[in-house]
């Protein structure tokens, strides 16, 4: 499903924006989830603390990574579990590829994983003549519409339940015109507990690897992991290296903060602890590098690596409220996946350290303490430099510079703004400006301060 | 170089320099330690679970008979529930097998007062699976094994070598569809946990 358009940030909020009580329905209801968070958060007193210790069990990790993920690999082979190790997306999604080929199955059931979001998985093994089917309710809302997911924890966010009726009427076989979340939910229910039933390989994400036990778990609220993963007789974790925590009791840390970062609830339904097959089950570990031992040489951007996708950052943007998850045109959307993203590709990921009112809200939720706005402006520093921001943008920069290095200039420019704003306000108010884009201007004012100052105060 | 060789050298000559690795005790100071049984009952509740308490093993069998209609699948790991529900024979079926469970009803060791979650372990869910295939879950535990927070439950499960354990906090739910809340998303429609209260 990288079907997603090259055009950047901008023009795909645009186009989201176009749908004035669309964009004001999804802001409210992020926005609630917001609340959510808060009023969970509020009752422990200890959260600032729970933050504290989760970020500092997250920088020690990555300071000694290389010996938790030989750990973890020890004590999982130990274990009976199969591990490999992939450099990239293509060696990850051959390595799965592989793994079907060899039971003889051309299908397979997954869980939510947005690491194969990453490295296009579905897509991947489709070209392969494998089918995969989505099991987290969302995830197979916008597989059935074609579309990424454009939240990490709420897949379908983006949706409304009319058109999600529509889609099930489509594919499902629904009567026309169902709306009720509790019709539609039961419909899912009943499809894919035949797919769960009748796969031989299911492949889940992994939420935290504990490499004092080779473990890994994974947190669902519907169950669907566990749905896969029981019923099948191969069963594919995979996981982004930074997925590793150093002992089983940090486990009572991240699972404290993740859920109620989330959507406030306390813990999330299941929380499932893998840690060895069932018999006669054969189980897989992918260890997925793919751009992160780079991330973690960016002394600047390695705290990216901490993230435990919670998407508390997301749910508090103000711009993504009002862009929508898939403006961000990657994997992983939102102020975190502004600092993700550039890591992968700098040139394609360009715009979306911009897409950002660097107002801090995403830092003061995030659960394991990721300066994510600082470091939103840091990859600014970064793309300009490397000469990888649009043209246009270019240009103003320069202009705004000429202006600023001189107090004639600047007040001459002032003025002209004032009188062009006042008499001519549709030389600045027309389609050429983007800033007109879903926004109106004040009116300006008559004159500067500096205008003002030297006529009521200048003769004193 | 294998990728493994590629992936771990990319890493050690990325990886910072060392940091401390934090202590969690002082976190278990915070915990309220007061009436776990009344905090519990009050997060199970507002997870969506139906919390029951009672004296004994026996009084399981009468709210099961009130509130579950006879004639469908029932199986159990608990052995004095032989006459309610099938105890032995599930364990030999194929996990497939298990789709038509009705109830089963498990037994847990361990709960959690600040989320409502149970700690249930592969030998205490007969088949894996079971917990999640079901249709409705009861769970019995012991309301002296109620802890106050997730640290309290890591310190009593230690390093067990278990293959498979899951917290469970109330039955399976979703709010994918417009964040409309549905109980009973692909697993349990519904959990009731019975606690037992000795006097």
């Amino acid at each position: 499903m990288s079907t997603m358009p090259t055009k950047d940030h901008a023009e795909l909020a645009g186009q989201f924006n176009t749908d004035e009580s669309r964009v004001d329905w999804h802001d409210e209801t992020l926005w609630w989830i917001r609340q959510k968070r808060d009023k969970a958060v509020n009752q422990l007193p200890e959260w600032e603390l729970l933050r504290e210790t989760a970020s500092k069990i997250k920088e020690h990790m990555l300071s000694n990574i290389g010996n938790y993920l030989e750990a973890f690999e020890a004590n999982a082979l130990a274990n009976g579990i199969t591990v490999h190790w992939a450099a990239d997306a293509k060696e990850h999604n051959e390595i799965v590829h592989g793994i079907i080929k060899k039971h003889g199955v051309n299908r397979m059931v997954k869980s939510k994983s947005m690491l194969t979001e990453e490295c296009h998985l579905n897509e991947y093994l489709a070209e392969n003549g494998i089918e995969v089917i989505d099991s987290d309710l969302g995830e197979r809302i916008v597989q059935l519409a074609k579309e990424p997911p454009s939240h990490i924890v709420l897949p379908c966010i983006h949706k409304k339940k009319e058109e999600i009726g529509d889609l099930f009427h489509e594919h499902l076989g629904t009567p026309a015109g169902l709306s009720d979340p509790q019709i539609l939910t039961e419909t899912a229910r009943q499809h894919l507990r035949e797919v769960f039933l009748t796969r031989k390989i299911a492949l889940t994400g992994v939420n935290f690897a504990v490499a004092e036990t080779g473990e890994f778990v994974v947190c669902t609220n519907e169950g669907n992991a566990d749905m896969g993963a029981h019923l099948s007789e191969v069963h594919i974790a995979s996981m982004g290296f930074e997925k590793v925590i150093p002992k089983r009791e940090h486990l009572g840390v991240f699972l404290r903060l993740l859920t109620r970062s989330a959507t406030g609830q306390p813990i999330t339904t299941y929380s499932s602890h893998y840690k060895k097959p069932r018999p006669g089950q054969e189980m897989h570990i992918v260890i997925v590098d793919n751009g992160r031992s780079i991330q973690l040489g960016r002394k600047d951007f390695r705290n990216s690596l901490k993230c435990i996708r919670c998407g508390a950052c997301m749910n508090t943007c103000p711009v993504y409220r009002r862009s929508g998850g898939h403006s961000y045109h990657n994997a992983i959307s939102g102020p975190i996946g502004s600092i993700l993203a550039p890591n992968l590709d700098m040139e394609k990921y360009a715009d979306l350290p911009f897409a950002s009112t660097l107002c801090g809200s995403c830092s003061n939720v995030c659960p394991v303490k990721i300066d994510i706005h600082d470091q939103l402006y840091k990859w600014r520093q970064v793309i300009v430099k490397a000469g990888y921001t649009t043209k246009t943008k270019t240009a103003s920069m320069k202009m705004m510079e000429w202006t600023l290095s001189s107090p004639g200039i600047y007040h001459a420019a002032g003025k002209a703004g004032r009188i062009v704003m006042k008499y001519a306000p549709f030389a600045v108010n027309n389609a050429l400006n983007p800033w007109y884009k879903q926004r109106d201007m004040p009116k300006p004012p008559a004159e500067s301060f500096d205008e003002w100052y030297k006529k009521n105060r200048g003769n004193r | 170089m294998s990728s493994r060789g590629k992936v771990l050298s990319a890493i050690r000559a990325n990886q910072p320099v060392l940091t401390a690795l934090p202590n969690v005790e002082p976190l278990k100071a915070y915990a309220n330690q007061e009436n776990l049984l009344a905090q519990y009952t009050t997060v199970a509740t507002n997870i969506g679970a139906k919390v029951y308490e009672i004296k004994n093993i026996n009084e399981v069998k009468a709210i099961i008979q009130n509130n579950f209609e006879a004639g469908k699948r029932i199986v159990s790991t608990v052995a004095e529930l032989s006459d309610l529900a099938d105890t032995k024979e599930y364990l030999s079926d194929l996990p497939v097998q298990l789709a038509d469970v009705e109830l089963a009803i498990l037994q847990s060791d361990l709960a959690v007062a600040e989320n409502g979650a149970i700690w249930i372990t592969e030998d205490q869910m007969g088949q894996r699976v079971l917990p999640f295939i079901t249709q409705h879950l009861v769970a019995i535990v012991n309301a002296k094994n109620i802890v106050a927070t997730m640290h309290d439950a890591y310190s009593v499960i230690g390093i067990t070598t278990q293959g498979f354990g899951a917290f469970i906090a109330g039955p399976s739910k979703t709010a994918d569809i417009e964040q409309s809340l549905v109980i009973g998303a692909h697993g349990p429609r519904s959990m009731s946990l019975f606690l037992i209260k000795e006097d």
